[in-house]
């Protein structure tokens, strides 16, 4: 087996007292699509986080391509805080997807995707925008370029914001409830441009709700229950013959909701 | 007693020398104010406890009491401590610390207000903390302390008026001292009241104005 994209291990985040990931292990195929799945409060987000380094693990390491991310640790257990630049450029291997789009107001669509390559990676404005251009074509929004977020639907908002991870060039997408805070009848087109993205062959972890596209799209899928994982395996194993009890349980609220002809 | 206007406009000159006094004071100490203000909020949220705690200390005293006592201990106190100042220097320094306190307390909470995500999204792709701050913060708490940071700028212009006791030569002084001086005391309150009011009126407009500029990208629900 090839090395993992990402390889997570022991990890243990504690918010103060409280312990949210208890010992997670986990790896992340090459050019794959993982989903996490779990109930609400299960700590999906959390670990999705800690893979952006945006939370920084209290114990456990984050090896990104067979590079550690945010802190090392010794066989001995001591943790040590890697340099700001090397986590930036580790980080910068990684685009982050979030709940909540994240655009920035005060700039246009464009402006949101060429910035990074701007300030970052210091192009030139026309160089920057237009492969910053390039990327809305992808995402189907060239024609709201120049529109604010404020004047853009939830669905463009979120098409914006992964074009805006994919100018990066990044390696691995994680997208934390992508379609979540969207109208239903908006969820498809951001989940077209995910599927579009998955065809390529893009290393994508998915948190989301949407079952049907975890069953059909997923590679592989992981259960998270009160911070441990439960369950790895293909989407056949943890749909079709659910062996756990709480993965079946939780499977059956969503079967319940008519999900299961996706399935 | 006679409303007798004439009496004002004799002394004009003088009068507007008062009014550019007083307008320069203003600009000076607002710009001053916002700037340093500016400052002690970033330490406050970036330097830790133990900028933090002193900081706020100090704000909290500033804010606390009144400008008039801070102005006399500063003018009249300060030579105590080797700070003997001029009433110019004086006035301007009390009025910027003054100001920079309420602005930073204004800048602050405009911090406060941007949504965590977006300085999570500018961190993913690779912005570094100074960058987050001039490209992401600034410009976003731009218009959300827009319209506060007008209401102090209006504040810090009729402060100015306290100067006068410390005798800054600006507007209440001179307009003052021409009413006392030729018994037209009615009228002269009458003309600085006005005056102010002109002043305070034009700050709102342009406020206003840079408030529609900006209003185009309004945050939307997320
Ligand atoms: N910043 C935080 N401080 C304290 N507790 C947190 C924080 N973030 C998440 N939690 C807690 O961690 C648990 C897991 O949260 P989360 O990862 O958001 O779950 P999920 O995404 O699966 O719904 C929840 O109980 C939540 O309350
Ligand atoms: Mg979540």
């Amino acid at each position: 087996m090839s090395l993992p994209a990402i390889a997570v291990k022991n990890l243990v985040k504690q918010f103060g007292e409280t312990t949210v990931l208890h010992g997670i292990d986990l790896d992340i195929p090459q050019g794959k699509v993982s989903c996490l799945i779990g109930p609400s409060g299960s700590g999906k987000s959390t670990l999705l986080r800690c893979m952006a380094f945006l939370e920084e693990a209290t114990r456990g390491t984050i090896t990104i391509d067979g590079e550690v991310l945010g802190f090392s640790e010794s066989a001995q257990g001591v943790r040590e805080r890697l340099p700001a630049a090397t986590n930036r450029a580790i980080r910068s291997r990684i685009g982050m997807v979030f709940q909540q789009f994240n655009l920035w107001p005060h700039m246009t669509a464009l402006g949101n995707v060429s910035e990074a390559l701007k300030t970052v990676h210091k192009m030139s404005r026309k160089d920057a925008e237009d492969l910053a251009m390039a990327q809305l074509v992808k995402v189907g929004l060239e024609s709201r370029a120049g529109h604010y977020p404020a004047q853009l639907s939830g669905g463009q908002q979120q098409r914006v914001a992964i074009a805006r991870a994919l100018a990066l060039k990044p390696k691995i997408m994680l997208f934390d409830e992508p379609t979540s805070s969207l109208d239903p009848e908006l969820t498809g087109e951001v989940l077209n441009v995910m599927r579009d993205l998955a065809a390529e062959g893009m290393t994508m972890v998915v948190v989301s709700h949407e079952i049907g596209f975890a069953a059909t799209v997923g590679q592989q899928i992981s259960f998270l229950d009160q911070g441990k994982l439960l369950f790895t395996g293909a989407p056949s194993d943890v749909f079709r013959k659910p062996r756990n009890p709480r993965l079946e349980q939780f499977l059956d609220t969503y079967l319940d909701r008519g999900a299961s002809m996706l399935v | 007693m006679i409303f007798d206007v004439n009496v004002i406009f004799d002394q004009l000159p003088a009068i507007l020398r008062g009014a550019g006094v007083t307008i320069l004071l203003w600009i000076a100490a607002t710009i001053g104010g916002a700037f340093f203000g500016f400052l002690v909020a970033v330490g406050r949220r970036y330097g830790g406890r133990l900028v933090n705690l002193p900081l706020g200390f100090c704000v909290e005293i500033l804010r606390g009491t009144p400008f008039l006592i801070q102005i006399f201990l500063l003018y009249y106190g300060g030579p105590f401590i080797g700070l003997a100042l001029d009433p110019v220097p004086a006035g301007l320094m009390g009025l910027t610390v003054y100001g920079a306190a309420y602005y930073s307390e204004i800048f602050r909470s405009g911090f406060a207000a941007i949504p965590v995500g977006h300085i999570e999204a500018a961190q993913c792709v690779g912005l570094t903390q100074g960058q987050i701050i001039r490209r992401i913060l600034l410009p976003e708490m731009t218009m959300l302390v827009l319209p506060p940071s007008v209401n102090m700028a209006v504040i810090i212009l009729k402060e100015t008026a306290i100067l006068s006791i410390i005798t800054v030569p600006e507007l209440t002084l001179t307009v003052s001292a021409i009413g006392s001086q030729q018994y037209a005391f009615v009228e002269s309150l009458f003309l600085l009241a006005l005056i102010y009011w002109a002043l305070v009126e034009a700050a709102g407009r342009l406020g206003h104005l840079a408030e529609t500029r900006l209003s185009r990208y309004r945050f939307s629900q997320s």
